[in-house]
């Protein structure tokens, strides 16, 4: 439930998979803001999902238009709320998956950032297009299989590594920018609670598996975010007024958990072999000594 | 009634003017040449005080559309200006735009497609947003970008219509051209104009809505026919606000409007700077006895069918006068005008002429010369070639 309010804010009865991360993040993060919010989406699974007409699973007002542009759409809304003096505590927030972030809406996010606008940037990470069927996108970390890097005899899957968007948006210099996952509810909310109250842009990377892409159990989605933060896979940390090179881990590992234990529970990774697994645990390796542990 | 102060600029700053009486809230605007005035003067405008509204100084034109998309849903008075590539680049949210039926009014300086690149006067940025749900009107001179930026808005936000709408002035011919206009005081706006008051849900926390959903084949074939019915219906709502405005103002605008078209054997269509020259033209043909007139469009869209017929349904030769391409027929006025006349049993000769491509002069020997081709054309009773390019340069053709 809403802290202030008496219902849900993300209701029950959408038509995302079993198991779907961005279901598990919207439900707490549009619960932590309530509902004097007003939020955009872009073109993707949430949006699909969700807004099929003459339904919807927003209590709150929401306006969807384009796959690239939720950030700029929230620009102008909170522009108007300011002209026509009725911002008030509207939370004005944009809501996008990976594709609508670190790919085709990269250029509106960065604009939002730039001009200072106080909206807040929810990134739904599930690491590809999984909307339009699973393919590669600047998200997709390197060694998964997907339908336009798919692995084969002379192909690992996807080549490259995966694009570091919440630094990229911290450098910025914005208010707030924060990692966060669908297996740390309270830290994701804690996460989200600052970055509403930031004086300008900020941004949420959400950690959100996806069953249908990564080809796990639908069971298993929570405790794959968790594997995530303990491999090492994905840090979870927070930079304020663009501090990137003081970044504060908000959760770090006692002991981190070798990368297979991840891996092997992703079909998208079912093709690598040991030598690869070991090059992935090198890298990893070498990204945390960067982040300090 | 307020006087009307005359003052002589750029067409850039009459629309810009235009738009600044009609108090916008939101303005996201992102420069592009030939219209970059028009951000230009807003922003000077906001500057020194005389206009209450916030500019977004976007980082591109499809967030300029974006951003007037979002301005516009929270139920703010929301116009842009744009050219060219820019309206290329926003093509995706001019269909969302009027999908969404908001009123969003967009100054346009017209200009040729890349490529080659060229900044000068050319209707095809605006044609190839034709099927986009956008009312257009094209203005012949500055006044017009003026009042045609007024009506704009009084149109686009009636609630018959609720349509966005985007006004034309020519690149250059237009833009940078200094000419005298007449401007309405600020207090006769404001009647002719009042504020804007969103019929439809906004986007409001008190009363929490989801715009923009999924339309499933269930649903969007319904949809679109109530979006395309209102573009239908909104003839009647022009022809009306067209009225008030001359009441009000003083100035005659309509959807085509005739010159010497009574008696005339044939009769030249055309659409923007162009016409100033060819109504010369037709000047001096009548002079030397020539049964020839005239007919502007100012609304495009939607198309004034109904007027063309009455206008050119008895006139022998229609020579169709086109500044802007379809690659593989023709012009865009000469295939919908061709399309308005095919079941009429009686209906003039017509031709398509291609002219003025990428700020091409065109003088008024040419429109003489476009005036003799079609009279040839009906003395033989047929058409050899239905469409010709006018003003073409030999030399560079080899």
């Amino acid at each position: 439930m809403s802290k202030n309010e008496d219902k849900e804010m993300f209701a029950s009865g959408h038509r995302m998979c079993a198991g779907c991360g961005e279901g598990i993040a919207m439900r707490a993060i549009l619960n932590e803001a309530g509902s004097n919010t007003i939020a955009t989406v872009a073109t993707g699974c949430l949006e699909v999902t969700t807004t099929a007409y003459p339904q919807t699973a927003w209590e709150i007002p929401l306006i969807h238009s384009a796959f690239e542009n939720a950030a700029s759409v929230a620009s102008g809304i909170e522009v108007a709320l300011k002209q026509m003096d009725k911002k008030g505590e509207t939370n004005i927030m944009s809501f996008a998956g990976d594709g609508g972030t670190f790919d085709i809406g990269f250029q509106a996010l960065s604009g939002m950032f730039e001009r200072k606008h106080n909206v807040t940037h929810i990134c739904l990470d599930n690491e590809a297009y999984m909307n339009t069927g699973i393919q590669r996108c600047s998200s997709t970390p390197y060694g998964a299989s997907t339908t336009t890097s798919p692995s084969g005899k002379v192909s690992i899957g996807e080549d490259r590594p995966k694009k570091p968007l919440a630094r990229i948006s911290a450098a910025h210099d914005i208010p707030y920018a924060a990692t966060a996952t669908i297996a740390h509810i309270k830290d994701l909310k804690k996460k989200v609670r600052k970055a509403l109250d930031a004086d300008g842009p900020a941004l949420v990377h959400v950690f959100a598996p996806c069953p249908t892409g990564w080809r796990h159990a639908s069971n298993d989605s929570v405790e794959l975010a968790r594997l995530a933060v303990e491999t090492g896979v994905f840090v979870l940390w927070e930079a304020e007024d663009g501090e990137i090179c003081d970044l504060n881990i908000t959760h770090k590992p006692k002991e981190r958990k070798p990368v297979k234990e991840y891996l092997k529970k992703q079909r998208r990774f079912a093709h690598l072999t040991d030598d690869h697994i070991e090059k992935i645990q090198k890298e990893i390796d070498e990204k945390c000594e960067q982040y300090g542990f | 009634m307020g006087e009307q102060k005359g003052l002589t600029i750029q067409g850039n700053m009459a629309t810009a003017l235009g738009a600044k009486l009609c108090r916008p809230d939101v303005i996201p605007a992102y420069p592009i040449t030939p219209s970059t005035l028009f951000p230009e003067k807003i922003s000077e405008y906001i500057a020194d005080g005389e206009l209450d509204a916030s500019m977004i100084r976007v980082e591109s034109e499809h967030s300029a559309m974006s951003a007037c998309i979002g301005a516009s849903s929270a139920g703010a008075r929301t116009c842009t200006a744009s050219a060219s590539q820019g309206i290329a680049l926003m093509h995706e949210m001019l269909f969302i735009a009027s999908g969404m039926r908001l009123p969003i009014v967009m100054a346009v300086g017209n200009r040729a497609l890349s490529a080659p690149i060229n900044i000068w006067a050319d209707h095809q940025d605006t044609i190839a947003s034709r099927d986009s749900g956008w009312l257009q009107f094209y203005a012949e001179k500055n006044q017009e970008g003026l009042d045609l930026m007024i009506l704009a808005f009084r149109i686009a936000e009636d609630e018959r219509v609720l349509l966005p709408a985007m006004v034309g002035i020519d690149g250059f011919v237009l833009t940078h051209t200094v000419e005298g206009v007449k401007v309405p005081a600020q207090e006769d706006v404001d009647e002719f104009l009042p504020d804007y008051e969103p019929p439809h849900g906004i986007l409001d926390p008190e009363k929490p809505m989801t715009f923009g959903s999924l339309g499933t084949p269930e649903y969007y074939q319904e949809l679109k026919y109530d979006q395309v019915e209102a573009m239908d219906k909104s003839p009647e709502v022009i022809d009306e606000i067209f009225d008030e405005f001359e009441k009000e103002f003083g100035r005659e605008y309509n959807r085509i409007t005739p010159y010497k078209c009574d008696d005339a054997d044939i009769i030249l269509l055309t659409m923007g700077s162009m016409t100033g020259t060819a109504r010369a033209a037709v000047d001096e043909m009548r002079e030397d006895g020539e049964k020839v007139g005239l007919a502007k469009l100012t609304v495009f869209r939607p198309f004034p069918g109904d007027l063309l017929k009455e206008i050119a349904g008895d006139a022998k030769g229609l020579a169709i006068i086109d500044r802007n391409i379809s690659p593989g027929f023709g012009g865009a006025v000469f295939a919908e005008s061709a399309g308005i006349f095919i079941n009429e049993k009686k209906k003039p000769l017509m031709k398509n002429f291609i002219v003025g491509l990428g700020g091409r002069e065109i003088f008024k020997r040419n429109f003489k010369e476009m005036y003799e081709k079609t009279k040839k054309a009906v003395e033989n009773g047929s058409v050899d070639k239905m469409v010709e390019w006018i003003n073409m340069d030999e030399e560079v053709m080899r």
